[in-house]
């Protein structure tokens, strides 16, 4: 099926894809489901 | 119930996408949603836990402080206290003392009817009680529409309190409608004149939602406003992850996007319930209850639905779909309680899918659509509103030119026809 | 949801590094999950040896002491370095300061 192109963060050249970081951070309010 | 990783500690394999870390499952809920009485001063024509009445089986001061026991013992952090309105309950500042007192933060959710001088002098003071204000219209005409005559100066009243006390970053939450979309700056601008954070959510078509959902649901280019202004706003506005459906509009929204239902959240209602998320109170949605033996965390870690819920998505109708990546199919009580398939688009996709999906619907009169298996609604009915809001449940016409479209179907273009 | 730092924060792993005290640490099958009650933040570590090297910062004269007592390799160092620079700057980490009684 065609690849999905849509970018779900910023990569730029010199930093590691969201894949490889180790820490990753999200507001407590970045969850779905609460209130 | 957590499974060990194979892979050996350490990066010999890449970390991953972090949505792909929740297939092991978590020890416990991130956040969790806790209503605590189904008692409501209010009757808001949208209420997702359809509240007003309180439950007689409602848990006790000392079941609530067990439940807290165990909230501290799993090390959830934080829990978000709402109702209901929460505060009408004579031990609800006990319980968020205990709360607090017992390493467990907590945010509540209230329409601020008892947020006097007093209380937000009480609230200011403390580090780990967070308040969230209930409000969807910026003026009383829009806003008193949905919450009832008085509730916006109610709500106006607690916010003066709150700043006046010098409570900074309390949460100003608006449930984002049709009618209010057009109010976004307006919303900014009260939220920075009481020194408050912004937080938009998304209407579901859950508890009372149901029956106003076809005249206050955002219409799709409001979606479009509603995206752009959010992605304009970054983190400065809150959305409870609520919008990661629009995700497909562009570049992800902040947050997991991702439904965290039974997953990294869940709720506990005032009976003890345990369901996969607040929008989702119906028995299809019932994990078990606090009461059960082995109380809530014998319910996270082993309920059959949660364990179901946390089996890797396959996206079913919608993975051919090129955004299914960004919007992994939008919200699961948006497609239930619309009577949509589980495995296929949400009522609101962007890509128009779901209003496709629900015209198609109608070709089937046999499908009812689900209705709440619990309403606390105030038996009479609510007096007269500032302004006329049509209470009624659109009928959607059959099309008997077109074949209905089967769950089975892949294609999620099934049942569309070019306009 | 910020990605690591690129821009110029540069974290000193010859410093002396500590788990903030207003932060709660949960180990999870993945990792851990950290909370920050003050920022109202949360950290996801996502392998089990992150997590290793942030529980032993405070037994160790350095953050890079503590790396390697973990047992990440002199190519792997950069990431995790990483990974200390955006606990850093978002506070779950802090220096320890001569007055930290475990200094």
């Amino acid at each position: 099926m065609a690849e999905h192109e849509v970018a779900t963060h910023e990569a730029d050249a010199d930093a590691l894809a969201s894949d490889e970081l180790l820490v990753e951070e999200v507001s407590i309010d970045g969850m779905c489901g609460v209130y | 119930m957590t499974l060990a990783p194979d892979a050996p500690a350490g990066d010999v394999v890449s970390p991953g996408r972090l949505t792909d870390l929740f297939q092991l499952g978590l020890d416990a809920p991130i956040c969790l949603t806790w209503e605590l009485t189904y008692a409501c001063n209010l009757s808001c024509v949208h209420c997702l836990s359809s509240s007003g009445r309180r439950d007689p089986r409602e848990l006790s001061t000392d079941e609530c402080k067990a439940v807290i026991d165990t909230l501290q013992r799993m090390q959830v952090f934080y829990v978000n206290i709402g109702g209901g309105e929460p505060t009408v309950r004579p031990d609800f500042w006990e319980l968020v003392d205990y709360a607090t007192a017992h390493q467990v933060g907590v945010k509540f959710s209230t329409n601020g009817v008892k947020i006097t001088p007093e209380v937000a002098a009480r609230l200011a003071a403390s580090d780990y009680v967070d308040v969230q204000i209930s409000l969807d219209g910026a003026t009383a005409e829009v806003n008193d529409a949905v919450r009832g005559p008085g509730s916006y100066a109610t709500a106006m009243r607690a916010m003066q309190n709150l700043s006046d006390a010098g409570f900074r970053n309390f949460k100003l939450s608006v449930v984002m409608t049709r009618q209010n979309i057009p109010q976004l700056a307006e919303f900014k601008a009260i939220a920075d004149r009481y020194g408050a954070q912004l937080r938009l959510t998304r209407l579901r078509p859950s508890g009372r939602g149901a029956d106003v959902w076809d005249e206050l649901h955002p219409l799709p280019a409001q979606q479009k406003e509603l995206y752009d202004w959010l992605v304009a706003h970054g983190e400065q506005v809150l959305t409870g992850d609520s919008f990661f459906h629009l995700s497909a509009f562009g570049s992800a929204l902040p947050g997991l996007n991702l439904c965290g239902a039974g997953r990294v959240v869940c709720l506990i209602d005032p009976v003890g319930d345990v369901y996969a998320c607040p929008f989702a109170i119906h028995e299809n949605f019932l994990a078990g209850n606090v009461r059960d033996a082995g109380g809530f965390e014998t319910v996270w870690k082993t309920s059959e639905l949660f364990t179901d819920l946390r089996k890797p998505d396959t996206g079913g109708a919608c993975r051919s779909c090129g955004f299914y990546d960004s919007c992994r199919g939008g919200c699961m009580a948006a497609k239930f309680f619309t009577g949509l398939p589980m495995d296929g688009p949400d009522p609101e996709c962007v890509q128009g899918y779901g209003e496709a999906a629900l015209t198609s619907l109608a070709g089937a009169p046999s499908a009812a659509v689900p209705r709440p298996s619990v309403d606390h609604s105030h038996r009479t009915t609510r007096a007269v509103r500032n302004a006329p809001v049509p209470v009624t449940i659109t009928p959607r016409l059959p099309t008997p030119s077109r074949p209905p479209a089967h769950d089975c179907d892949e294609s999620p273009l099934a049942g569309f026809a070019a306009p | 949801m910020s990605v690591a730092a690129d821009s110029a924060v540069t974290f000193d792993l010859d410093r002396a590094w500590r788990v903030h005290p207003q932060v709660s640490m949960r180990p999870e099958p993945f990792g851990a999950l950290l909370y920050h009650f003050g920022t109202r933040r949360l950290s996801f570590l996502k392998n089990q040896r992150v997590l290793a090297v942030v529980r032993s910062l405070e037994g160790h004269p350095s953050a890079r002491a503590a790396c390697a007592a973990a047992g990440v390799t002199e190519a792997e160092l950069p990431a995790y370095t990483r990974a200390l620079a955006v606990l850093a700057e978002s506070t779950m980490i802090s220096e320890r300061t001569p007055h930290d009684p475990r200094t």
